[in-house]
């Protein structure tokens, strides 16, 4: 089976639907499936959920299906750096479930794993646990979350082989494995696209199973939210920088 | 002291901003700004990431805070009827971190934020340890027990200051002389 597509938009054709659910990687602007959420916005599709930490900035990543009124719900954990976001939910238009991060990943890598539901400290005796389930382990309480999985996933790796088999890079790794495994279709854009064999079996973080298509994406321009730097300063005699 | 700073996005082993012109977008911490790696640095998921938060990892965390009460409930996610940013990762870091360390401005608006009970939606209850202000520095009995105990004050504040801009019930037990806490 060949799972390589030669652009986003052939990558998702004949998948997006009205009111999906669909999961997006990244962590702020890192490491977003960001040619896949624009052949989103070229498909179309509308009332859409998405699930994704962050709903990106005004104008990129997520931020562009906002601009088009794709997105009628997100699952997010923070959404503050999107002013069109903030608008489009007090106005009505948008609907917001935030989770805890943590409990966010969760979920996404519970659900990909078969796990319907789990139990976890964060959030007991906060408006997050309204409404759930609450038990005590060992004399601490716990609240119960529920798996989730996605009819597509998008997910951003820098290295990806013919097989699907998948290689991440320092912090643009994030959500994107747990999401790999979390959706019935698994879409993955890779900015270096190989051959099988050729990415070493020990150094795979997403096995190939979890991905159903593949496209190349060389040179993604990639975004910086917050750049912060140093100084270069001489170093006294006889000190290390 | 060897000091292993923790990025809940996924990096165990943070190490300072990037030279200019170094900057690479693929390596950002929680507050999405540009970092670097160490020689001890790994990456990892932010699942295992949380895993390694809730499963009670990491040795402490510092956070900000908008209440604080004497039974150790932290409030520092959302206003009601203000737009709500989110809590991102602060409920599973209060949950699960072995010692939580709150700072923070002693007042706002000369309205005591060390409260009897906290009257904004929770982060966390019962979570906090230790709580530095521009007063004083507090422990707090989390698990009941003590309470909370003033134990430091700034530079030139009095124990009657601090008890009038405090809501909360504490006791006083001074360690050593006065410091320029915050």
């Amino acid at each position: 089976m060949n799972k390589t597509h030669s652009d986003a938009r052939s990558a998702l054709a004949g998948l997006v639907k009205d009111g999906m659910t669909i999961m997006a990687g990244g962590f702020g602007l890192c490491g977003i499936p960001e040619a896949l959420i624009e052949a989103i916005r070229e498909a179309g599709a509308k009332d859409l959920t998405f699930i994704s930490n962050n709903a990106g900035v005004d104008g990129v990543g997520l931020g562009r299906l906002l601009e088009t009124r794709q997105i009628r719900k997100m699952i997010s954990s923070y959404v503050g750096e999107n002013k069109l976001f903030a608008q489009q939910y007090l106005s009505g238009e948008l609907e917001l479930e935030f989770n805890p991060q943590g409990t966010l990943a969760e979920r996404i890598r519970a659900g990909g794993a078969g796990i319907p539901a789990f139990f976890t400290k964060t959030g007991v005796g906060t408006l997050i646990a309204e409404g759930k389930e609450v038990r005590e382990f060992d004399g601490e309480k716990y609240v119960m979350e529920r798996g989730l999985f996605a009819d597509i996933s998008l997910v951003h790796a820098y290295k990806g082989d013919t097989e699907g088999n998948l290689v991440y890079r320092k912090t643009a790794r994030n959500f994107n494995p747990m999401m790999a495994s979390a959706a019935k279709i698994t879409i993955a854009e890779v900015e270096h696209l190989v051959q099988a064999g050729e990415i070493d079996p020990d150094q795979i973080h997403t096995p190939g199973i979890f991905v159903q298509r593949i496209v190349h994406v060389p040179n993604p321009m990639k975004r910086i939210e917050q750049r912060t730097t140093r100084k270069r300063e001489t170093a006294p005699a006889g000190e290390e920088i | 002291m060897r000091v292993q700073l923790q990025s809940e996005n996924g990096m165990l082993g943070m190490g300072p901003f990037p030279y200019e012109g170094e900057e690479d977008p693929d390596l950002i911490n929680a507050g999405k700004q540009t970092i670097t790696e160490l020689s001890t640095t790994s990456y990892f998921s932010s699942a295992d990431s949380f895993g390694m938060i809730r499963g009670g990892h990491i040795d402490l965390s510092i956070l900000g805070a908008m209440q604080v009460a004497q039974n150790g409930d932290l409030a520092n996610w959302m206003i009601p009827g203000k737009m709500v940013k989110g809590m991102g990762g602060a409920m599973d870091l209060v949950a699960g971190v072995k010692r939580v360390v709150v700072v923070m401005e002693h007042t706002a608006k000369d309205e005591p934020k060390l409260l009897k009970a906290c009257n904004l939606p929770l982060t966390g209850q019962g979570v906090v340890d230790l709580v530095i202000t521009d007063l004083g520095v507090f422990t707090i009995d989390k698990k009941g027990g003590t309470g909370m105990t003033l134990i430091e004050r700034a530079d030139g504040v009095t124990v009657d200051e601090i008890t009038v801009k405090t809501e909360a019930a504490f006791t006083v037990a001074l360690t050593g002389k006065p410091s320029n806490a915050a």
